[in-house]
């Protein structure tokens, strides 16, 4: 790789951002390349879900079909997936508020309280980073159905809220940390209590970071099938993800459909990266990205 | 005045805390118990002692299983680790085209892990799916493969595909870590003549140090949990060839109703992804990231 390959276009006078000042051809095709790796499946997914399902082997692997059809979309729709969506929708929205809630007045108490048991609190959640769904999903199972919860909606929302709240308070702790005291004092002098500094002076103020873990959560519990796999087994509970894996035996053959499937399954998750990407990357690594 | 709001703050902790207790740590700590028993989950159980735990280091399935996990942690490290972090680097530029090149890169973290499997094994990996045709229509069709239903293919297909979903989120990591080395060291290594290679290799690859621990962390450990695309894909099969611990634990647990035997494969995948943890913080000395990081 030669040093100097800056090309004329390059040498504006203009202040560049640094590293955007050469263009460099080795790099340029090893992205393209990686380019065709991670969309063409997606893209692929995407034009099968065009085809008959007469015609789909015979289709170009390159080009979108001729002649698009949205007979797949009508039937995995007349098949019922709006429940799911909808299954899915209400677990999700659930959980995050929960999620959010109790790590949000959880993060405050921590980051207010400077007392040695707070401290240790603090740490079992960290602690709690560490535990794989899979090792907890056996006793899990046993207390949802002692509960009554088993095969419902409602069974599988304790358990992620659980799961989600370690993450969501180290990130939140880590932010209320940094709101400076003399805002606090200057308030709780004009007489606010908890509520009061709660409602009017953490909350706006943490908002990027409520925004971080609101995605980073959201995503979590849309995608997650574990729970549901384990927890629910009437067709009527099925979230997306678990009736798109039941999909998979009844449509068998029909690949066609089975991606209309898929795709109508991601969408809502790809409008949200079109309208938000910065924030839904950002909300991804949370907590580990730095 | 001071302790009353200190107690009164204290309690917003208990909803956060009740969550975690009951549905995560107590049921970690349950799991320990449960892999004591012999139980169908319906029945009445019975004491094992330690049956279960001879047993699983002792059935062939189980020893199988651990044998696969250990071959999907060293895989993917080694596919993913270096793929992500020239990703990173090379996203970590500024150019326009790099920029619109990740927003297509980064869409796999998007979607489900079961979205993913489906994309994979119904169109992908089948036999007659774009991978296989792509192989026929360049003359290459002696390299058209089962893909998922070759026992001796399947666990590297799927190791592939895990690759996939999993490339752009420590890609993420990478292109933040890469964006945050001080422009000052390339500009001196420039100066001093040094080219890109050994700008690389002298200033990149040293100051992701701190990332590549946390990736090296995050991937090891994760392969401990890779079970969605799995079973998605291809439920553990063709004969055992992908039936990897959590695979085994859900099997034997929920397909067998061997509760016991399952709570203490579980539990072997708990103490195995702390230790690994703790392991890789002691030999990479992460625990003094921030000391050093100061005196840099």
């Amino acid at each position: 790789m030669a040093v100097e390959q800056s090309t004329p276009a390059n040498r504006s006078s203009k202040p560049v951002r640094p590293g955007a000042r050469r263009f460099r051809p080795l790099p340029a095709i090893l992205g393209l390349v990686w380019f065709l790796v991670a969309f063409y499946p997606v893209y692929y997914m995407f034009t099968t879900s065009l085809r008959t399902q007469a015609g789909f082997l015979e289709g170009s692997l390159w080009l979108p079909p001729v002649q698009p059809t949205l007979e797949n979309y009508v039937s995995v729709i007349n098949n019922g997936i709006g429940l799911y969506f909808v299954n899915s929708l209400f677990v999700t929205v659930l959980t995050v508020a929960l999620i959010v809630f109790v790590s949000f007045l959880g993060a405050y108490a921590i980051a207010r309280i400077p007392s040695r048991i707070v401290r240790i609190v603090f740490n079992v959640f960290l602690l709690g980073l560490a535990i794989p769904l899979q090792a907890a999903i056996i006793p899990i199972y046993v207390l949802i159905t002692r509960m009554g919860l088993y095969d419902t909606l409602f069974g599988l929302i304790p358990p992620q809220v659980a799961f989600g709240v370690p993450l969501t308070v180290l990130i939140l702790v880590n932010f209320i940390r940094d709101i400076p005291n003399e805002l606090y004092d200057s308030m709780v002098l004009d007489g606010a209590g908890h509520a009061r500094l709660l409602r009017s002076l953490v909350f706006p103020l943490s908002r990027p970071a409520l925004i971080t873990v609101v995605i980073y959560n959201a995503l979590q519990v849309w995608n997650n099938f574990l729970f549901p796999l384990i927890l629910t087994q009437s067709p009527n509970v099925a979230t997306l993800p678990l009736a798109l894996q039941q999909f998979q035996g009844q449509y068998g053959v029909n690949v066609p459909g089975l991606m209309a499937a898929v795709f109508l399954s991601v969408l809502p998750i790809i409008v949200l990266y079109v309208v938000a990407r910065r924030q839904l990357l950002g909300g991804l690594t949370a907590g580990f990205g730095k | 005045m001071t302790q009353r709001l200190n107690w009164t703050v204290s309690l917003m902790l208990i909803p956060a805390i009740a969550f975690f207790l009951v549905f995560a740590l107590g049921p970690l700590i349950a799991a320990v118990y449960i892999s004591f028993l012999n139980w169908d989950g319906v029945s009445a159980p019975t004491w094992a002692g330690l049956d279960n735990w001879t047993r699983a280091f002792s059935d062939p399935v189980t020893l199988h299983s651990i044998f696969l996990t250990v071959q999907v942690m060293a895989l993917s490290w080694i596919i993913q680790t270096p793929i992500s972090l020239l990703l990173g680097v090379f996203l970590a530029g500024y150019q326009r085209y790099r920029a619109v090149l990740s927003v297509f890169y980064f869409l796999p973290l998007l979607f489900s892990a079961v979205a993913i499997g489906l994309i994979w094994s119904s169109s992908m990996l089948s036999p007659d799916g774009a991978l296989n045709t792509l192989l026929r229509s360049v003359g290459a069709s002696s390299l058209a493969q089962n893909w998922l239903g070759d026992p001796s293919i399947a666990l590297y297909a799927v190791i592939v595909v895990i690759a996939w979903q999993f490339i752009p989120f420590h890609t993420l990591l990478y292109q933040a870590g890469a964006r945050q080395i001080p422009q000052v060291l390339y500009e001196a290594a420039r100066i001093d003549g040094a080219n890109a290679t050994q700008r690389f290799f002298h200033i990149t690859l040293p100051q992701l140090r701190y990332t590549i621990v946390t990736s090296t962390i995050l991937i090891l450990t994760g392969s401990l949990t890779y079970f969605d695309v799995i079973f998605v894909m291809t439920g553990g099969g063709p004969g055992f060839a992908t039936r990897i611990l959590p695979l085994q634990m859900y099997i034997t647990a929920f397909q067998n109703a061997q509760l016991g035997y399952g709570s203490a494969i579980a539990v072997i995948l708990a103490i195995a992804g702390v230790a690994l943890s703790l392991f890789l913080l002691r030999i990479t000395g992460f625990g003094e990231m921030e000391s050093q990081a100061e005196g840099l």
